[in-house]
């Protein structure tokens, strides 16, 4: 059984079919690509998955539980974290901040140990404080710690979304553009520490990109979506002489 | 240990700092009875401006209905003394009278500040799916209905307002849970889950995509928030030893708001400073009569215009202080 499947999952907008019986089988460990034209649904299957829109239709099953139309922290908290396209970060925060927030759903502290500073308090802070900063540089954002995330570099902003995502030990990643408006070769960076991060901590991704060298570099299996159907899928090479891929991005000869 | 010594230190110096002001300390040594009242209603304001800062400063949810949970604790407490505060008082006989004041006091603001608690609690879970001004119309609108219902309970006076409330609270009492509620407010706020509210503030769908229940984690805030202004509100009844629902319409919300706008949204220090200039500057321009809201207003925009973002913005006093050094001198390594 895989990791995460989504069998027949269809998301209605009104009279718009953004997704439409899609069926998506996602192995532990595995780097999946999903790729399709602009409007093809790509970002509604992460938005369904991570529980910001409940399907109309269909069944979403992580880990063998439904999880269809929970709200997204319980969803994150089972195990799926993602990044976005447009980055949303915490802006006023510091670096550290941004990535400390992520580890407070795995933590036990509450409210009343930050009242009285017990010392399960201290020592969870010490811990969270410790595991950002590691966590910080692997994706090597150690020196701008206690920068405001506002003031960062576009290419750092897009890693820090990625190491916060980490921060709550996700079984399951996935990774919205994340080298959206990047050269050639901050994209090569991303996709090093793509499978670094894979290789390092066994997580499976699923990875939505416009770049097609990100995509076919970095992925073991593409999934191709147009108009919110599936129209492939495959290993990156069987995907690239695909006539139905090519007339989808193309249009017809 | 560290920390008990300090507490101890503040009891003391306040101890001390009020026998001098009513001059029971020192005879012949005190100040005047009006700046007394002044200093001990902006401390009162204190705690007011602090908690809710939490949810409005920290957590990013514009709530207009603190004025409620101020006249909850306020008439709780104050039923409390009023009617059960002989017996209590007499079942204490064994200890000295300020002893005994005090354990009454402590009793009905525990009493304010629970119930208080609730009701924000009640209130919250509703109105807390709402952002932005939805938001701040519904709990404008809950403020005025706690207000509106204490008007028609006959036991606490009603119309005619609650009087013969025992006067407990005094200067080291009030300044005693400012400390407190300051002290609640920045232990929360520098904690996992106090940067749970800051993300909340930054982002919400951010925040809830990190794993965080933002429902609970505004309830919560919500929830310690009311539960001081209870405490502002028991402290008021039992200085003033007379409450009328005047004093808690949408105006006493909205003036808290002020306080915490002019000293910085996201800061305590600010808030205290907001605070002591608000009501610094209502007691100070009473001499200019009618006039005087006039150039409160005006103060305000300007201050709002020169600093919109508060006069401490989102830092507290201290690193503000050290940012401004640090840019005063270029040369500083800290500037690459």
């Amino acid at each position: 059984m895989a990791l995460l499947e989504l069998s027949d999952v269809t998301m209605r907008f009104g009279g718009l079919v953004a997704v439409n019986e899609l069926t998506l089988a996602l192995e532990s460990g595995q780097l999946y690509g999903l790729i399709g034209p602009n409007g093809a649904g790509k970002t509604t299957v992460f938005n369904v998955v991570t529980g910001v829109y409940t399907p109309t239709a269909g069944s979403i099953r992580f880990d063998g539980d439904e999880i269809a139309g929970e709200r997204s922290g319980r969803i994150t908290r089972r195990g799926i974290a993602r990044t976005f396209q447009n980055i949303r970060l915490f802006g006023d925060m510091t670096v550290l901040q941004n990535v400390e927030v992520a580890f407070h759903c795995r933590q036990a502290a509450g409210v009343g140990d930050a009242v009285f500073r017990s010392r399960r308090h201290w020592s969870e802070e010490a811990r969270v404080d410790r595991e950002s900063r590691e966590l910080l540089k692997i994706f090597h954002l150690d020196g701008l710690a206690q920068e405001r995330a506002r003031n960062l570099p576009y290419g750092s902003q897009r890693r820090l979304e990625i190491a916060r995502a980490m921060a709550t030990s996700p079984r399951v990643l996935l990774l919205d553009e994340p080298a959206a408006g990047m050269n050639r070769q901050e994209a090569q960076q991303v996709m090093d520490l793509i499978r670094w991060v894979r290789d390092h901590f066994g997580m499976a991704v699923l990875l939505v990109e416009h770049n097609m060298k990100v995509v076919m570099g970095v992925c073991e299996i593409v999934h191709v979506l147009d108009y919110g159907s599936t129209i492939a899928i495959g290993k990156p090479a069987e995907i690239q002489s695909n006539p139905k891929v090519i007339e989808a991005y193309l249009g017809g000869a | 240990m560290k920390g008990l010594a300090a507490a101890l230190l503040v009891v003391a110096i306040l101890f001390v700092a009020n026998g001098l002001f009513t001059g029971s300390l020192v005879s012949g040594v005190s100040i005047s009875p009006y700046i007394l009242q002044v200093v001990c209603l902006a401390g009162i304001n204190i705690i007011l401006a602090v908690s809710l800062n939490l949810i409005n400063g920290f957590t990013g949810q514009f709530s207009i209905g603190h004025a409620g949970f101020m006249a909850i604790g306020a008439y709780s407490s104050a039923f409390l003394t009023v009617t059960y505060g002989e017996r209590i008082q007499s079942a204490l006989e064994f200890l000295p009278v300020f002893a005994r004041d005090g354990a009454l006091l402590l009793a009905g603001l525990a009493v304010g500040a629970m119930l208080a608690a609730i009701a924000g609690f009640f209130v919250g879970v509703p109105s807390l799916r709402l952002r932005g001004d939805y938001l701040a119309i519904v709990t404008l609108g809950f403020g005025e209905i706690i207000r509106v219902w204490i008007l028609n309970i006959d036991a606490v006076g009603g119309a005619r307002g609650y009087s013969g409330i025992p006067k407990l609270a005094n200067f080291f009492w009030i300044y005693l849970f400012a400390a407190i509620s300051i002290l609640v407010v920045f232990r929360v706020v520098r904690s996992s889950f106090g940067r749970t509210l800051i993300a909340i503030r930054e982002d919400e769908i951010a925040a809830e995509a990190m794993g965080v229940d933002t429902t609970r984690s505004k309830v919560i805030s919500f929830v310690i928030s009311s539960a001081m202004a209870g405490v502002g509100g028991g402290l008021f009844g039992h200085y003033l030893m007379y409450l009328h629902t005047n004093s808690f319409t949408f105006i006493k919300s909205i003036e808290i708001i002020i306080m915490i706008v002019i000293g910085g949204l996201g800061s305590i220090t600010g808030s205290v400073l907001g605070a002591m200039l608000y009501i610094g500057l209502t007691e100070g321009l009473r001499e200019f009569a009618q006039y005087r809201m006039v150039l409160f207003s005006l103060l305000l925009i300007v201050i709002m215009i020169v600093r919109p973002q508060g006069i401490l913005g989102h830092r507290e006093f201290l690193t503000f202080l050290r940012r401004r050094r640090r840019l005063d001198s270029p040369a500083s390594p800290m500037i690459r």
